[in-house]
């Protein structure tokens, strides 16, 4: 593992969020790409078992980047990686809801809104495919991953049960 | 519906634990906990209030959870409302994080640690692909936001260009045949 470079991190992550327009998701792969490619300071696989450990906490699902801080850097990693997550939203936030609430039928806004939602929500998929591709090297990893998204689909379940399952999948070392 | 004395000032510890019991209810989703706080236990927002304050911070960058808690925080007492919502909303996620990080160090090698992570890897794969796919059924069916989805999936998800690229090309353009649409 190469030192990280935590200047450079922070202030990617930075402009990244000020564009995360639909959330942690739709930056994933970006994340993912910079750490992983550009910045070479964890594998795939160390990559995506810092995402799936951050599910299992409590608390909003982007603390990933968090732990991922944490892990690279110790307490200088986690301010390097969070900072940049409540920045635009104190800056950003508080200037659109003011605007919004005043002008809420501005087309402007709506088109923003209707333009850019596609591109998110094809964002995030890049996002999905990225993880399932880092964490899957067998037919049998890929049943897993497209079993939990079919039943996920059908029935509205805590998480923590899929997750759980999974870990004992993992340990009886049926995937 | 009756409604909520919206401009009323909540003191700043109230904010803080509102915001941590949420936080800290929230295994995999918060939505659900952050309505049955702000709008039932608390009465400080009407579901209609929640709702336009939800789709606010869907619609800005950052996370919704971060955003949404900022605008509660800031309406109902200040910057500094914003900012004790904040720390109650991030501060304990952050430290149950490092203390998976400090085990993750020492026992992330372990075998049976790394044959449980594999599985729940894989999991935690498959939960967003469900998620992503359930937001994508807003979409209109129509080709045009499709083709914005398609393009902007194949250049970061197969391609791996940098996302600032891709937005960069994608949005303008998407915006401006939106800005058709809309009148």
């Amino acid at each position: 593992m190469e030192k990280p470079d935590l200047t450079a991190l922070f202030l990617h992550l930075m402009a990244l969020w000020f564009i995360a327009v639909g959330g942690p998701s739709a930056i994933l792969p970006e994340i993912h790409r910079y750490v992983v490619h550009v910045q070479h300071l964890l594998t795939s696989e160390q990559f995506a078992e810092i995402y799936t450990l951050a599910q299992v906490a409590p608390g909003p699902n982007v603390m990933y980047v968090t732990l991922m801080g944490w892990y690279l850097a110790g307490w200088k990693g986690v301010v390097a990686t969070t900072i940049p997550l409540v920045i635009p939203a104190l800056t950003l936030t508080m200037i659109v809801g003011h605007l919004n609430e005043r002008y809420p039928n501005a087309r402007f806004g709506r088109a923003v809104r209707r333009g850019v939602t596609p591109i998110t929500i094809g964002l995030m998929f890049a996002g999905a495919s990225v993880l399932a591709r880092a964490v899957n090297h067998d037919w049998r990893g890929y049943l897993l991953t497209f079993a939990t998204t079919a039943v996920v689909l059908r029935k509205t379940l805590n998480p923590l049960w899929f997750l759980g399952a999974g870990a004992v999948a993992g340990i009886l070392g049926l995937v | 519906m009756e409604s909520t004395d919206s401009c009323r000032r909540v003191t700043k510890l109230a904010l803080f634990r509102s915001f941590s019991r949420i936080t800290l209810s929230s295994f995999g989703g918060a939505l659900f906990w952050t309505r049955r706080e702000l709008v039932e236990r608390q009465r400080w927002l009407t579901d209609r209030e929640f709702v336009e304050l939800l789709t606010v911070s869907q619609l800005l960058p950052g996370p919704n959870v971060v955003n949404l808690t900022v605008m509660v925080g800031h309406r109902f007492g200040g910057f500094g409302g914003a900012a004790v919502g904040l720390a109650g909303s991030l501060g304990w996620p952050c430290l149950v994080v490092i203390g998976m990080g400090v085990l993750y160090r020492h026992f992330g090698e372990l075998p049976l640690a790394q044959q449980a992570l594999a599985g729940m890897s894989k999991v935690a794969a498959g939960l967003l692909l469900a998620t992503v796919i359930k937001l994508a059924m807003v979409l209109p069916r129509h080709w045009r936001p499709w083709l914005f989805g398609i393009l902007a999936f194949a250049g970061v998800g197969i391609l791996r260009w940098p996302l600032l690229w891709i937005v960069a090309a994608l949005a303008p353009v998407a915006v401006l045949a939106a800005w058709k649409e809309v009148d």
